[in-house]
């Protein structure tokens, strides 16, 4: 039969003959899990009492599995697991290294606050219609992407977390949740569409899609493959979906339609998809064109952090302008990538840490706010200090954090782009985050001053205020408002992570020995 | 073969992207399941275009001893029209329900999300 | 479409349909076929009964909900992977039994199993969207 092995050959130099440690099983973990419960809500799906504890488990067990793998990689080094026993590179690798384990952690973080969130968000409509489904297969994808080591896997893990993306986003078909679901859905799908051109062409000149293979291929082909194109075209696809300068205009078209909860976890997690590819592959693979397309970069950067925040200075309803300011922090993190220092680049990963988890927090404060003032637009939201003031302490943080002000976890990344664009004499650079700073502060400055200490609109607000808030309400952001702060007052330890994810892509020699024990590819 | 293939790949990517940039939804749709078309006809064509020998290898060799079709492409080319086929089912039906919703099928006057005429922030109180 | 032929035809060629659905899943390791195939004529075998007798007979012929069938696809093809975990391989290893049942030697495998989930999630997917679609035409 198929499955018996034949006698005459010999399986050591295809197959992985050793049993593997159970240890190793973290790897697909925090994959397999959202994928088993989406499934499971997915046949339950009427039983919508029900939804709520099995989704709380299931986010409860990621978060602890993505920690787990986190720790683990940080004690014992990067941990791989190629799919049905065929050795590198021919099967399908899952490789968790720093960068992708310290993200995952991140993700399950503001995932499980999310689901915390969405109990009040979400009603029972939205539960039939399978929004806790949908939320755990974008999870799947979104480590998916975060941890396999095949640049055609993370193509598909893209289309998974974009599929149940677009589920999310229409949930509730109100007309503008189609309008925005209409340009969300056909631009990303011309983003990823560019990644798969990408990987074709890549496959054709290399005949190889495992990443760490591919390390090595790539630095050995001097002038024999269009390798400049190539990464031309990834940076084109993963700018794209990290809503870079001149292809961002999908997100501040949709990203204010959806459920609010929807937008906290869109905002969170899958632009930092897009700089997690970015940095992977730009940084690992492709470290000489890299090198050339700074410059590039490090323009698009510039463009995308002070253009963004000036489209959130005009805007009036506040989920606009918060979409905006998404814009605005992935040309901070750009700017990490563009400067490819050691420095730059945990910079750029500790932003991402940082904004992760405070735009989640920032969207799911705007949804408190609509529902205590009645109104997302400035022009009628007031008074919100005087009725709840702790919901005005929380606003000060995270718009500071935002900010990049000190003391909160902002300051950090901001920081060391600064100080890593003026050691290579970018000046100019540096005095774009540093605008961006500004206009942010002025940006969320005045959010705060028109919405929280004016006693009076000049408008009266337009919908109902919704149900009472209570501290069950409060504790999702709570929690995402106290990691913010710990990093801010004590960065040490996220720091060491992003630093050594920051060395982990900067000297790839490590992760490809994790995956190619021998050295070389085939 | 594979000079006409490339010439073939090419003249599907400008017609899809000649459609992707109409501003009726219906005309994408058109160029997105070219577009898909195309990729996979560029993957199938950089895999290197082979006679068709299926690529098992007999007992008792390592290497197949003539050369055979290369089996991971057509993988690839697989997966990647399931993606697209339900890409394209999503999209016809998303393009369905807002020419039902918003009235229209020109992305220009699709504005509701980002209507005209929107007013600046209050500039004090 | 609702002719007395089509009518009276359908519920035949959607059983022989679906029966060669199941041929062509199970034939998938080794020769043309497979899950993703194999649901596809499931599904337009479903298809085909909704066209001729109405989305609710269908609906009923089928007792589960589409989405639900998908749902279950895709738990029975995660627990295929799974099954690996007790056995020290990595995940997704194909595993292989060969009992015996009255002399014939019959191959069970976790890739069938795999197979399998896709079906049911094809089968899921597809009817659902492709019952949606009906259901507003009758409309």
């Amino acid at each position: 039969m198929a499955g018996a092995a034949s006698p005459h050959a010999d399986l050591a130099s295809a197959m992985v003959l050793q049993p593997v440690a159970a240890a190793d099983w973290l790897v697909v973990a925090p994959v397999v899990i959202p994928i088993v419960f989406g499934a499971a809500l997915l046949m339950f799906r009427k039983e919508t009492q029900q939804h709520m504890v099995v989704s709380i488990i299931a986010f409860a067990l990621l978060l602890l599995a993505d920690a787990a793998l986190l720790w683990r990689v940080i004690e014992h080094g990067p941990i791989v697991m190629t799919m049905g026993r065929w050795l590198p590179p021919f099967g399908i690798t899952f490789q968790a290294d720093v960068l992708g384990a310290g993200l995952a952690t991140v993700a399950g973080l503001v995932a499980f606050a999310a689901v915390l969130f969405s109990f009040r968000d979400i009603d029972t409509t939205g539960r039939r219609y399978g929004f806790y489904t949908f939320f755990l297969l974008m999870m799947a994808g979104v480590h998916g992407a975060f941890l396999t080591g095949d640049i055609f896997n993370l193509y598909v893990w893209f289309e998974v977390l974009l599929i149940s993306s677009f589920g999310l986003l229409v949930l509730g078909s109100e007309h503008e949740q189609i309008d925005g679901a209409v340009k969300y859905a056909f631009l990303n799908l011309v983003a990823t569409t560019l990644f798969l051109i990408a990987v074709g062409l890549l496959y054709g000149a290399f005949g190889t899609l495992n990443m760490a293979d591919l390390a090595g291929k790539i630095a050995a082909a001097k002038g024999q493959a269009p390798v400049m194109t190539l990464a031309t075209l990834f940076l084109f696809a993963f700018a794209m979906k990290a809503a870079a300068f001149p292809v961002n205009f999908w997100l501040p078209a949709s990203y204010h339609t959806p459920r609010i909860i929807v937008s906290a976890l869109f905002a969170g997690l899958l632009t930092k998809v897009g700089i997690y590819a970015l940095l992977r592959v730009l940084v690992m693979l492709f470290p000489v064109e890299r090198d050339m397309l700074a410059i590039v970069i490090a323009w698009v950067a510039a463009f995308t952090m002070v253009l963004g925040i000036l489209g959130a200075l005009a805007q009036s309803d506040i989920r606009r302008a918060v979409g905006f300011v998404v814009v605005s922090g992935i040309g901070v993190m750009l700017a990490g990538l563009a400067l490819g220092s050691e420095l730059g680049l945990t910079a750029a990963i500790l932003y991402a840490l940082h904004s992760m988890i405070a735009m989640t927090a920032v969207y799911m404060l705007v949804g408190l706010m609509a529902e205590a003032g009645g109104s997302v637009s400035l022009h009628s939201l007031a008074g919100l200090y005087r009725a709840h003031p702790f919901m005005a302490a929380l606003a000060l943080v995270l718009f500071f954090a935002v900010a990049g002000l000190p003391p909160f976890s902002g300051v950090w990344p901001k920081v060391f782009v600064v100080k890593a664009s003026l050691d290579v004499g970018a000046w100019w650079l540096a005095f774009a985050v540093l605008l961006t700073g500004l206009l942010t502060t002025i940006t969320l400055g005045r959010v705060f001053a028109l919405a929280f200490w004016r006693n009076h609109a000049e408008e009266p607000a337009t919908m109902v205020p919704g149900d009472p808030i209570t501290w069950k309400t409060y504790a999702p952001v709570v929690l995402l408002t106290a990691a913010v702060v710990f990093i801010g007052f004590y960065p040490q330890p996220v720091l060491d992570v992003a630093h050594a994810a920051a060395r982990t892509i900067l000297f790839s020699s490590g992760y490809v020995n994790a995956v190619l024990p021998a050295g070389g590819g085939a | 073969m594979e000079t006409a293939l490339s010439v073939l790949v090419g003249l599907f990517f400008a017609v899809a992207i000649y459609l992707l940039l109409s501003k009726h939804t219906i005309r994408i749709l058109l160029g997105v399941a070219l577009l898909g078309n195309a990729v996979n006809l560029l993957i199938f064509t950089a895999g290197r275009v082979l006679r068709e020998t299926p690529p098992i290898i007999p007992d008792g060799l390592y290497t197949p001893p003539v050369p055979v079709a290369n089996p991971l492409p057509q993988a690839l080319i697989l997966t990647a029209i399931v993606i697209s086929f339900s890409f394209f089912a999503f999209l016809l039906v998303l393009a369905y329900r807002a020419y039902q919703d918003i009235g229209t099928d020109d992305t220009d006057e699709m504005r509701l999300a980002e209507p005209e005429g929107d007013r600046l922030p209050p500039l004090g109180y | 479409m609702r002719t007395i032929i089509f009518r009276s035809v359908a519920p035949y060629l959607t059983s022989l349909m679906v029966l060669f659905s199941l041929f062509v899943l199970l034939r998938g390791h080794n020769e043309p076929g497979g899950g993703f195939i194999g649901g596809l004529i499931a599904a337009s075998a479903f298809a085909i009964y909704g066209i001729a007798c109405g989305v609710s007979p269908v609906r009923r012929a089928m007792y589960f909900h589409p989405m639900a069938i998908a749902g279950f696809g895709l738990f029975v093809a995660a627990m295929a992977g799974l099954a690996s975990l007790f056995v020290g391989v990595p995940f997704m290893t194909g595993l292989w039994v060969e009992p015996e049942f009255f002399g014939v030697t019959l191959a069970l495998s976790t890739p069938m199993v795999f197979d399998i989930g896709v079906y049911l999630v094809v089968v899921g997917s597809i009817t659902s969207i492709a019952l949606a679609l009906e259901e507003r035409e009758d409309d």
